[in-house]
């Protein structure tokens, strides 16, 4: 079966994808041709379609659907010494990323359809990642009024995902009728789920490690206790909510009730919490400073575990770059935030794939379709067959790789994950059927769906 | 050998006893008329302080100019920190001008560890007060009194007597019972001396209201108790260590940790009451500032079981031996 109908921006040269495991089960080729993919099957290399395409040998490789991330900071504009659309995004198609959703605290924060278009069009101009702006649920993330909600989602940016996010709507009114108000155009409010008052100045989680350290905890409560609230207002309201960056036990326990009886809720957990803990923080290193923070092996087993039954259904970065001069510094001193786009798969592969948690068809669910569907995003997240968009990427699992945060093409040079050695490499990206990544080394943007 | 004293833990039993040996043989040394020793002439002390502490930083002063060292000090009020130096531009300052020894007090907890850890300095860092984490020489210098009082021969609970007359050289805190009391939660006093107490086999009680205990204390080598007049009258310490309160936490917006200071003085002050519960030989200690009338009545912090000025003259000797050990000599322990 093939198609003849270029997908929206999808140009360039036909490509042949040889011999790859789709979703990490049989070798088959993929023919792309025209941003689609035109053709799957056992060996197309005798198809008139795949006359004088390009080759591309993947034996031994997996293929996924393009990797979609609902929760980015790409600090631009405002904080350009952090990280720019264009350096972000090459961290993001370098990472498998083919989609992101860029953050909303930015400076000026994205409250408003001229900073969401503005982002909008950064991501265009830069092509290696569709860039979807999250716009502000409040103006200027104050948490006192909402933000013009409607006229985000009616800008050119067609705005779904409404974040707050580093700032919690902690205000129960306004978090209600934020939820109602989007369902107007089926937009999403992904909560950051974050008591303020129980977490002032609050610097690590709080429990043995924090005791000992004498750095203020941040209690799981905290976290717990608005994500409580939230899945009941969603309940009741009937408007879907989708929590931020799950980091506690107790928040997937309270995720599974509120899904066991139905309610319309959505969460993500970040690879940081799948696999770090707080033990990390006692030599005081700022690069494992992180909101919400590291914590326990217990809430890590409990992360994994509701990732893997489907309780919290997406794995987001929270990709936070940040300057050397805010991490090299003193820890209460220090940013919050790590990078995470150009590790995530891997981290994702080492705590699901080889703990036998997940495989790659859930991967794909987790890092791609789900957070596609939570999105809107109607072109992304779709199945490897023919007639869909051609994202996708490539990647080798029997690679092993130790991380250098100097030699990745994000800005920010905090990985926590410095110096491990993780398993899986993203060999190649393709954006409407270009290939943004190829050999592990971005080639050049796809440029955009218009 | 171990460079930096960053915490109490850094400290192994037999790193302990010989700190506190090495500040006996100080503090022989400063009851001669000539106090000054030679010992570390030539290399330079900086004491670094970003918070005001006149007591502990004269303290350092005195134990590094006793050795004959020089001695910078640079206080963050009125310096370029309060205009934004970042701790990592002035550490390289500091290096430049070739400090062999930084002696660093910081309002955020492990800001010693980032200078030690983060390759600012070649010098070797003494934790003198970092945030609400530790303060290892207040605890060194508060088990050397406890030593001093009741491990040296002819004291009432010591034992043995193999060392010369009054001393009590070697020996560790093995079975004593230290009661430290008050605001555990924001305490680096409480958390140097929990773990140096327990590696000198001190047994430890901390007493407070569960709002300023942290959570996550069960993994402290130690007890904990809400009841003052229980750990005093069943407990009998042979040590009382009252620790200070900030009259700031009891507001909404200081954290609402206590009712009221009467309130607080009633259940957890060390009265005239409970100083008579206490056994006859039992001291009262305080790190200081004292509050008066809050945590301690005048009744406690003045008696004859008091040592609070006696232990503000040991922690010139302590510092002394930390620096010597540091600089010229071997602290040993696990750091």
């Amino acid at each position: 079966m093939s198609t003849t109908t270029p997908a929206p921006g999808g140009t360039g040269p036909a490509v042949l994808v040889r011999g790859a495991r789709i979703l990490g089960g049989e070798a088959a080729d993929l023919l792309l041709s025209g941003g689609r993919i035109a053709d799957v099957g056992p060996d197309l290399s005798g198809a008139p379609a795949a006359r004088g395409a390009e080759v591309v040998d993947a034996t031994g490789l997996v293929a996924l659907p393009g990797l979609v991330d609902l929760h980015t900071h790409l600090r631009e504009p405002g904080r350009e010494d952090a990280e720019t659309v264009e350096s972000g995004t090459r961290a993001a198609a370098r990472g498998g990323f083919t989609a992101v959703h860029a953050m909303a605290n930015t400076d000026p924060v994205a409250d408003t359809a001229g900073v969401v278009e503005q982002v909008r069009r950064l991501g265009e101009e830069a092509g290696w990642v569709d860039v979807h702006p999250v716009g502000a649920v409040t103006v200027g993330l104050a948490g006192q009024q909402l933000a013009e909600l409607g006229a985000m989602a009616d800008s050119a940016a067609r705005v779904r995902v409404f974040s707050d996010d580093g700032k919690c709507v902690w205000d129960a009114v306004l978090m209600r009728r934020a939820l109602e108000y989007v369902r107007a155009f089926d937009g999403v409010i992904a909560q950051h789920a974050q008591e303020p008052r129980l977490t002032e100045d609050a610097q690590m989680n709080e429990g043995e490690v924090s005791a000992l350290l004498g750095l203020r905890g941040w209690p799981s409560v905290a976290e717990e206790a608005i994500i409580a609230r939230d899945v009941l207002l969603a309940s009741h309201v009937g408007s879907r909510l989708h929590v931020c960056h799950v980091s506690t036990k107790g928040s997937v326990e309270i995720i599974r009730w509120a899904k066991e009886r139905g309610f319309p809720v959505t969460a993500e957990v970040t690879p940081h919490h799948l696999l770090l803990t707080d033990e990390l923080v006692r030599d005081y290193d700022p690069v494992f400073k992180v909101n919400p923070p590291l914590r326990t092996q217990a809430d890590v087993e409990a992360l994994r575990e509701g990732l893997a039954d489907g309780t919290i259904d997406v794995v987001a970065t929270d990709h936070a770059p940040h300057p050397a001069e805010d991490k090299d510094c003193e820890w209460a001193a220090a940013a919050m935030g790590m990078t995470g786009l150009e590790t995530a798969l891997s981290v994702v592969q080492h705590t699901m794939v080889e703990t036998g948690l997940l495989d790659w068809a859930g991967v794909a669910q987790r890092m791609s379709t789900a957070p596609a569907r939570i999105g809107r995003l109607e072109a992304q997240g779709r199945p490897l067959a023919a007639g869909e968009p051609a994202n996708l990427v490539l990647l080798d699992p029997a690679a092993r790789w130790t991380v250098d945060p100097a030699a990745m093409a994000t800005a920010g040079r905090n990985s926590p994950f410095r110096g491990r050695e993780l398993p899986g490499a993203v060999v190649a990206t393709f954006l409407r059927g270009r290939a943004t990544v190829r050999d592990g080394a971005l080639v050049e943007p796809a440029g955009t769906a218009r | 050998m171990s460079r930096h004293l960053l915490s109490a833990a850094d400290l192994d039993h037999a790193a302990a006893v010989h700190v506190l040996d090495v500040a006996e043989e100080m503090a022989a040394t400063q009851r001669r008329e000539i106090k000054k020793l030679p010992t570390l002439r030539g290399r330079t002390v900086v004491n670094l302080f970003f918070e005001d502490s006149t007591r502990t930083r004269t303290s350092f002063e005195a134990a590094a100019k006793r050795l004959s060292a020089d001695v910078i000090n640079f206080s963050a009020k009125g310096s370029s920190v309060s205009k934004g130096e970042s701790l990592k531009d002035t550490a390289l300052t500091l290096q430049a001008m070739g400090a062999d020894a930084v002696v660093i007090r910081h309002p955020a907890s492990g800001a010693p560890h980032r200078l030690a850890r983060a390759g600012w300095t070649r010098g070797s860092v003494v934790n003198a007060g970092d945030g609400t984490h530790e303060h290892p020489t207040q605890a060194l210098l508060d088990a050397f009194t406890i030593r001093r009082h009741l491990r040296a021969d002819g004291a009432p609970t010591g034992s043995g007597t193999a060392a010369g007359p009054g001393s009590a050289t070697g020996r560790d805190l093995d079975g004593l019972r230290v009661t430290i009391v008050g605001d555990v939660l924001h305490s680096r006093v409480a958390r140097s001396n929990v773990l140096l107490l327990h590696t000198l086999g001190a047994h430890v009680t901390l007493v407070a209201p569960p709002t300023l205990l942290p959570v996550g204390i069960g993994g402290w080598p130690c007890e904990v108790s809400h009841d003052l007049d229980g750990a005093l009258r069943d407990g009998a310490p042979d040590a009382v260590m009252m620790l200070r309160v900030q009259r700031e936490r009891m507001s909404t917006a200081g954290g609402g940790f206590f009712p009221s200071a009467r309130e607080y003085s009633r259940r957890y002050g060390l009265s005239a009451a409970r100083l008579r519960l206490l056994p006859e030989h039992t001291i009262v200690m305080h790190p200081g500032p004292m509050n008066r009338g809050l945590e301690i009545s005048a009744d406690a912090a003045d008696s004859p079981r008091s040592t609070i000025v006696e232990q503000v003259g040991n922690g010139v000797a302590v510092r002394m031996a930390v620096l010597y050990l540091l600089l010229a000599g071997d602290l040993g322990g696990r750091a």
